[in-house]
């Protein structure tokens, strides 16, 4: 029979609404404003939880549904300024070794959260907050290696007793020896050949001399600025833990960028001077029993307190290389490599000291406001800096080290964090800010308001136009339509996880008044067919049928287009790729089997004599006058 | 009712004159006076202020010179209180310095200009931008245009045929030039939103342009007598309703947009509705004329051996 789905295909599309609806819902309930409070120290107690309500009770502060969850301790506020004042509260009763943080706490229901549905995260534009772009420096990363390797090298060349007639760095990847004879430097060849596997050599002639050139090939360039980014990035993560922000955005952008997203931070001031600090790492050998208390400091490493003698072995700057690998027996490992100099101090210093506990010290420079008196007597409020140092590794020192040794012992995440905070603390490179901008939260309101505005007025207008355009038909389309916005909620909200800035809602908006393309071709197709002579049943059959090829070339070359934006792309140019495609296919799909079903359901499978399409007649055709 | 039945391409030549005077314009434009390009291409700071009462940007022009900002640039955004002032590149700071110096330079600007106004003034943010990232951009938009039209040529060259693809492409180009020419000749500015905007222009001209050919293709394959001028005068006709409704909703929505989305989305419309209606012209007069100046002809289009089966089916 004509235009009758079978029943499958009905609820395959009453199933796919179903969903968009449910995982688009979550975008309906709005966050409670809240303040989160994590210890630095270890986790979030009771006793802490009674802390933070009788501060916020003596404050006479209207918060509610206060509980610990997995990150740590949550407040829920009644508005903007309670959160505010409950934050300074929350500050003075728990003092500096806890992080206080403004946040949104979702409210919706448990049982949305359990399937996954989540809301769509808001752009900075949309919000407010500071956005900053930084560049790091790769040139210098680089650089810096090959100046590793050039000491590296002269240390290996005095210990092998082989003579250079001139060591030096040409450009930042290539390093040259010259040598006064061909076995001069064979010998330095073999000597070194072992130690840099990374470095290409190649024997040339120049005048009198025998050269041998290093170079850093392109693989060995590249993987170097993989680890001087991800390097600053775990640097840029734990500076920013320290501005107390809730969702910040720390993200690489192309080889050499990441972009850092601060929701609600209004003092970019403040901001920049926490984020361009740099950490460094200290190595400590642990402090013998019955040592002076004046030796040595105390720290907590997984809940064990260790003292940790004052000595310094050596410091992060020696560090040239880390990486977190397998050994030989397919276990965890943390492969630490130091320069020449390093390397000695780091012997001189184990090889008398076998047997005891060596630590890692990360010491990182954070802020925070104190609050003081100008000449007047008036309060103001000022940054003050200080040092922060953590204990990231604690292990037995089993033989006598040297330029290379590693950390076994841990597991495949502790080998990977371990590696990346030593990192931090010793590879990262200088950074620049290449773009800073500040959105005020009235702006990012504003924005957002207009932004939806748009979306409405423009959804209410096209809707009207084609109900007066389609009568029956133009209802269906417009039934697709919602349910195509809603299908692109729900799936930038929970599938994949979007975040929603201005341009996004802009390219929302134009789905919309592109998305009824579709179904204008198979109406104007529709109602061809009728004007021709075909039977309602028939009319509708072929329009559906005969549109179809002229959509899909229509929607797949778009399609290529947003293919290639999306390659080649990044950033805005990206995500505009990704609204375009997930509109294409949920557009498509709405316009063509949603449409269809509902066309189905109101005129299928009965005997229709006129169909509700508007402009045309629908008189049987041989009363046609034209 | 009576089918229509316009005769699009008898003014095929005096629109093909039009679009290539058109095109003569912008390309000449665009080396002449080029487009006045944003801080997102050419670097500088931004800062943001607003005004309790309404102000005259020709006062607050004076008064930025005579404190040494002589280059600054001074534009309203949004409504008469809140402006915007652009300042370039400050040779004299470092390059590293630059994002910090511009928050700095925001409170001072701030500060001037309350000095002796009696209206509050709020700082409502101060931005640096470099131009790397713009250009970058703009690279990567360029780059992803002309792969973009490749991968289109190759894929109507199998779907339709090679005579299509560079009706499609040429139309293309056609909307890219002129709407770039119509923002050197205003003088409108050029950001990241409008780059932003040419890339759905493409899309967008590319469907209409689809459509038109499909319609083509279909006429040329059904319809046993007539030439191709007739025949593609029937597709522009058939297609014509449809090319109408689809141009006049993406309008409603982007006049939605221009009228109530804000100062933030303003260029992003303004752009995309100068690319609409300049794509929905290419799509009846551009491509369609490319097509019968290559001499296209029905055994261009002629299946191979057997039949299409998605066609197959009229009865």
């Amino acid at each position: 029979m004509l235009n009758k789905y079978p029943m499958w295909k009905n609820l395959l599309v009453l199933l796919i609404v179903l969903l968009g609806f449910v995982y688009a819902i979550p975008n309906l309930y709005p966050d409670d404003e809240a303040v989160q409070v994590n210890s630095e120290l270890g986790l979030i107690t009771e006793i802490d939880l009674e802390r933070a309500t009788t501060a916020l009770e003596a404050a006479q502060l209207d918060f509610f549904g206060a509980n610990i969850n997995d990150n740590g301790l949550l407040l829920r506020f009644s508005s903007v300024e309670e959160q505010l004042r409950g934050k300074t509260a929350l500050e003075e009763a728990f003092g500096q070794n806890y992080i206080v943080a403004l946040n949104l706490a979702p409210t919706t229901p448990n049982w949305l959260q359990a399937i996954g549905a989540g809301k769509m995260n808001l752009g900075l534009d949309l919000q407010g907050g500071v956005h900053f772009l930084m560049e790091v420096d790769m040139e210098s990363a680089v650089e810096r290696r090959m100046r590793d390797n050039l000491s590296n090298i002269r240390t290996i060349l005095r210990e092998e007793r082989i003579r250079s007639r001139g060591l030096t760095l040409n450009t930042s990847t290539h390093l040259q020896a010259r040598f006064a004879s061909a076995s001069e430097r064979s010998e330095a060849r073999s000597a070194l050949v072992t130690n840099f596997p990374d470095l290409q050599f190649q024997n040339n002639e120049q005048g009198d001399f025998f050269v041998l050139d290093l170079r850093l090939p392109e693989e060995a360039i590249v993987q170097i600025q993989r680890d001087t980014l991800a390097a600053n990035r775990t640097t840029l993560l734990n500076r920013v833990d320290a501005l107390g922000v809730s969702e910040p955005t720390v993200q690489q952008q192309g080889a050499d960028r990441i972009v850092v997203e601060l929701p609600g931070v209004q003092d970019p001031a403040q901001a920049i001077r926490i984020l361009q600090r740099i950490a460094t790492l200290e190595f400590h050998l642990e402090a013998g029993l019955g040592a002076s208390s004046l030796s040595y400091e105390v720290f907590d490493y997984l809940g064990q307190q260790i003292s940790v003698d004052n000595d310094v072995i050596l410091q992060g700057d020696r560090i040239s290389n880390v990486r977190s690998s397998l050994d030989q027996n397919g276990l965890p490992q943390v492969q630490i490599s130091l320069d020449a100099q390093g390397g000695n101090q780091m012997n001189r210093v184990t090889r008398d000291n076998v047997g005891r506990l060596m630590d890692i010290l990360l010491i990182e420079t954070k802020s925070r406001n104190v609050e003081s008196f100008d000449e007047s007597g008036n309060p103001v409020e000022q940054a003050e800096f200080y040092e922060e140092k953590r204990l990231i590794s604690h292990a037995r020192i089993n033989s006598a080290l040297g330029r290379q040794f590693v950390i076994t012992g841990l597991s495949t995440r502790e080998a990977n964090d371990l590696s990346l905070l030593i990192s931090s603390g010793s590879l990262a490179a200088p950074m620049t800010i290449v773009e800073q901008s500040v959105i005020g939260p009235s702006m990012g309101q504003d924005n957002l308001n207009k932004g939806l505005l748009g979306v409405q007025v423009a959804a209410f207008a096209v809707i009207l136009f084609m109900i007066g355009y389609y009568r029956i038909f133009g209802l269906a389309a417009n039934l697709a339509l919602v349910m195509n916005i809603l299908l692109i909620f729900a799936i930038m909200s929970s599938i994949i996880p979007a975040t929603l800035t201005l341009p996004g809602i802009v390219g929302i908006v134009l789905t919309v008044g592109m998305a009824v393309d579709a179904n204008v071709l198979i109406f104007t197709r529709v109602r061809e067919e009728i004007a021709d002579g075909s039977p309602p049943q028939r009319a509708i059959d072929s329009g559906y049928d005969r549109a179809f090829t002229t959509i899909l070339d229509a929607n797949l070359t778009t399609f290529l287009v947003a293919m290639v934006l999306f390659a080649i792309g990044s950033g805005p140019v990206k995500g505009f790729a990704i609204t375009l495609m997930i509109g294409i296919i949920t557009s498509v799909f709405t316009a063509v089997v949603g449409t269809r079903a509902l066309v189905n359901v109101i005129y299928g499978g009965r005997n229709v004599k006129q169909l509700s399409i508007g402009g045309v007649s629908t008189l049987p055709a041989e009363q046609k006058i034209s | 009712m009576t089918k229509m039945n316009f005769n699009f391409m008898g003014y095929r030549r005096i629109t093909a004159l039009v679009s290539s005077v058109f095109v003569l314009i912008s390309v000449i434009s665009l080396f002449a006076r080029g487009l006045d390009l944003g801080l997102d291409f050419t670097s500088g700071t931004s800062v943001r202020l607003s005004f309790a009462q309404s102000v005259n940007i020709n006062d607050i022009n004076s008064k930025l010179a005579s404190a040494g900002y002589e280059e600054a640039v001074v534009v309203s955004f949004g409504s008469d209180r809140d402006i915007r002032v652009i300042l370039g590149v400050d040779e004299s700071i470092e390059q590293e310095d630059q994002a910090s110096q511009a928050v700095e330079v925001g409170e001072r600007i701030a500060a001037l200009l309350q000095s002796d106004n009696q209206s509050e003034v709020v700082l409502l943010g101060s931005d640096y931008v470099s131009a790397k990232v713009g250009t970058e951009l703009a690279e990567q938009g360029g780059l992803g245009m002309l792969v973009a039209l490749a991968i289109i040529t190759v894929y109507i060259a199998i779907r339709f045929q090679f005579k299509f693809s560079v009706g499609a492409v040429v139309a293309l180009g056609h909307d890219l030039v002129i709407t770039l020419g119509i923002f050197s000749l205003t003088g409108m500015e050029f950001n990241l939103n409008t780059l932003a905007a040419m890339l759905a222009i493409i899309g967008y001209s590319l469907n209409d342009t689809i459509v038109v050919s499909d319609r083509i293709r279909e006429n040329f394959r059904r319809m046993r007598k007539g030439s191709p001028l007739e025949m593609v005068n029937a597709s522009l006709n058939q297609t014509f309703s449809r090319t109408i409704v689809t141009s006049f909703t993406t309008l409603l929505v982007l006049f939605s947009i221009l009228l109530v989305g804000g100062d933030s989305t303003e260029g992003f419309a303004i752009a995309l509705i100068i690319g609409v209606l300049i794509g929905t012209y290419s799509s009846i007069y551009v491509a369609s004329n490319v097509i019968l100046l290559m001499n296209v002809t029905r055994e261009d289009l002629m299946l191979p051996i057997k039949e299409d089966p998605e066609l197959d089916d009229i009865p």
